[in-house]
């Protein structure tokens, strides 16, 4: 596989910002039960923004988390999904990404270091926008103005009002 | 993910960046939030916010909407990833540390540092059971020689306080690299208008904002700026950064908030349990102080060069320590490093000694006697009596703060002003 510089993956602001907009239901790969693992703090904030997560996590089957049913695999789900968030090695992508294009959500969403090509290319051939190695809780935030409220560099600057949206 | 790429000029960046009109009433400028508190919208919002699930306000000893503008300020014009401000520079350092030390770690830092910081490292800290080792790090052999495992940081001043002395940063940065350990640079002698050390590989940055931040010598306050490019996980070194928290319930700051955890850590954490924190009130000092930071450096520097050329030329002095000045032995390392300049405060010293230093304080009429540096003003001090006095007498030698040396930090007043006042001061002794 060819190497690939994490700075070389960039999108600009509008292309996220507009599928943030979109986007209703997220379906999350991987998501723990675990409070403190970085997956919860992602689902748990987007569900506070008012986004339908629906679990998929084969080892949490038969829970719920965050009060959501969780689903051993992303065909089960029957709403249809906008984002399908991606919480595993770049490598275990290959593994799961026939299912997914397979439900054809409008946005695959691999997480912060997770980086994988064939999905990319897959996911442009079936027409389904593709962002890698970014996370949509900091991507919301930043934003939506509110990550530099923890004193993080949003590179973002305003020269209007800008509306965050309430916590549901 | 990493820091985003700057889309505009550092002085566009000075007055705008972390900013935007207040989104309830469209105020223009940053609104000081004169609160304590922050309201939860209902229980589930507040234990979210508590837990750092969510971003938001909750008390301000944590963080403040005011405070947090001039957090992501600096935070973009360092070209760094996340902030954390508090109540003065001394408290930076504290924070700064507190993350990467446990009892029986020890600092390597650079012997050429501003006094105040000499007493904090070596009698408050060393009742956390924190140890430092200083060195000369003017020759970086120096480091080479006395690094080990027990020390978790090298920390270095850009541009030393009072001497002005240029350390290879480049090369301490590396050497720091390979120890897998962070450079921890204060740049507030610089300011990030003349010098930006992560540009050289430093991992952590601290500033008094009191000094030119500030710029006005109106308020106190200090920042701990972190690139967001050092890896936690390469070694076992900082379990408060790669282990669980008890205090969060086994969160791991370096894995849940990744290229920023060292901020969050500092915040939740340090800020948390050691209270320094920076009033809103002066937060907005400093905001609207940033806002002109790139004409005051730019005039301080202009201003210091022609006050050190004067001095340099004159019958009373021996010698005069300032880096922009082509004979002297950092002139090399400037050009390398701080080609806009070196800053205004520079050291010289009296053929007649230390009795002609006080002398010379005395009669000046526009230079200030104050233990400050970086206002608009012009101000003078001898440090071996005031900013240096707790240091021993090989210690002030060894900082730049001999018996015969005058400190200056030279303002934006007009130069010729200046420099007719130092020569009636210099006529007079």
């Amino acid at each position: 596989m060819k190497m690939i510089n994490n700075k070389d993956i960039t999108y600009e602001d509008q292309y996220i910002s507009e599928i943030l907009e979109r986007s209703k239901t997220i379906a999350m790969v991987g998501l723990s039960s675990s409070w403190h693992r970085p997956s919860y703090f992602v689902a748990k904030y987007l569900i506070d923004r008012g986004y339908k997560v629906f679990p998929v996590n084969p080892r949490e089957v038969g829970k719920t988390i965050l009060n959501q049913k969780v689903y051993s695999n992303i065909s089960e789900i029957e709403e249809s999904i906008d984002i399908v968030d991606i919480f595993r090695k770049s490598s275990e992508v290959d593994l799961i990404i026939d299912d997914i294009i397979k439900i054809k959500p409008s946005t695959i969403w691999l997480q912060i270091g997770i980086i994988n090509l064939n999905a990319e290319k897959l996911a442009k051939k079936n027409k389904i926008n593709i962002i890698m190695n970014r996370c949509p809780k900091i991507e919301y935030s930043r934003l939506s103005g509110e990550l530099g409220w923890a004193g993080i560099n949003s590179g973002l600057f305003y020269n209007k009002r800008k509306f965050i949206r309430p916590i549901y | 993910m990493s820091i985003p790429e700057n889309k505009h000029k550092f002085e566009t960046r000075t007055i705008h960046a972390g900013s935007a009109p207040d989104p309830s009433t469209g105020a223009r400028n940053t609104p000081i939030y004169q609160t304590t508190a922050f309201t939860f919208d209902n229980t589930d919002h507040a234990a979210s916010l508590f837990n750092l699930q969510n971003f938001g306000f909750i008390y301000g000893r944590l963080g403040n909407p005011t405070v947090s503008v001039l957090e992501e300020r600096m935070a973009n014009l360092e070209n760094g990833r996340a902030a954390v401000a508090c109540s003065t520079g001394h408290a930076a350092q504290l924070l700064a540390l507190h993350p990467l030390m446990e009892p029986g770690d020890k600092v390597l830092a650079s012997r050429n540092l501003y006094g105040g910081s000499i007493t904090q490292f070596s009698h408050a800290f060393k009742k956390f059971g924190w140890d430092v080792d200083f060195v000369d790090a003017t020759n970086t052999n120096n480091i080479k020689k006395i690094l080990n495992n027990k020390h978790k940081c090298i920390f270095i001043e850009s541009l030393s306080n009072p001497s002005g002395v240029i350390l290879d940063i480049e090369k301490i940065a590396l050497i720091a690299n390979n120890a897998k350990i962070p450079l921890i640079v204060d740049n507030t002698m610089a300011s990030p208008y003349l010098f930006k050390p992560f540009e050289w590989g430093a991992d952590i940055i601290t500033h008094s904002l009191t000094k030119f931040v500030g710029g006005h010598g109106n308020s106190m306050g200090g920042i701990v700026i972190e690139s967001g490019k050092f890896n936690w996980f390469q070694s076992d070194k900082y379990p408060s950064m790669t282990k669980p928290t008890e205090s969060y319930h086994g969160l791991i700051f370096a894995e849940t908030f990744g290229d920023f955890g060292y901020s969050m850590k500092i915040r939740a954490d340090s800020l948390r349990d050691l209270g320094s924190t920076l009033s809103p009130t002066n937060a907005f000092y400093f905001i609207n102080g940033l806002e002109t930071l790139h004409l005051r450096m730019e005039r301080h520097c202009k201003n210091a060069l022609k006050v050190a050329k004067f001095l340099d030329s004159h019958e009373k002095v021996s010698w005069v320590s300032y880096a922009g000045l082509k004979k002297n032995k950092y002139h090399n390392l400037s050009k390398k490093y701080m080609n806009k300049g070196v800053g205004p405060v520079f050291t010289f010293g009296l053929k007649e000694g230390h009795e002609a230093g006080k002398k010379i304080i005395n009669k000046v009429k526009i230079f200030s006697h104050v233990a400050n540096v970086g206002d608009t003003r012009s101000l003078i001090l001898h440090p071996a009596s005031t900013t240096h006095n707790q240091l021993s007498t090989d210690q002030k030698i060894a900082a730049g703060a001999g018996p015969e040396v005058v400190r200056l930090s030279i303002g934006i007043e007009h130069h010729d002003d200046l420099i007719k006042d130092l020569k009636y001061a210099l006529t007079n002794i």
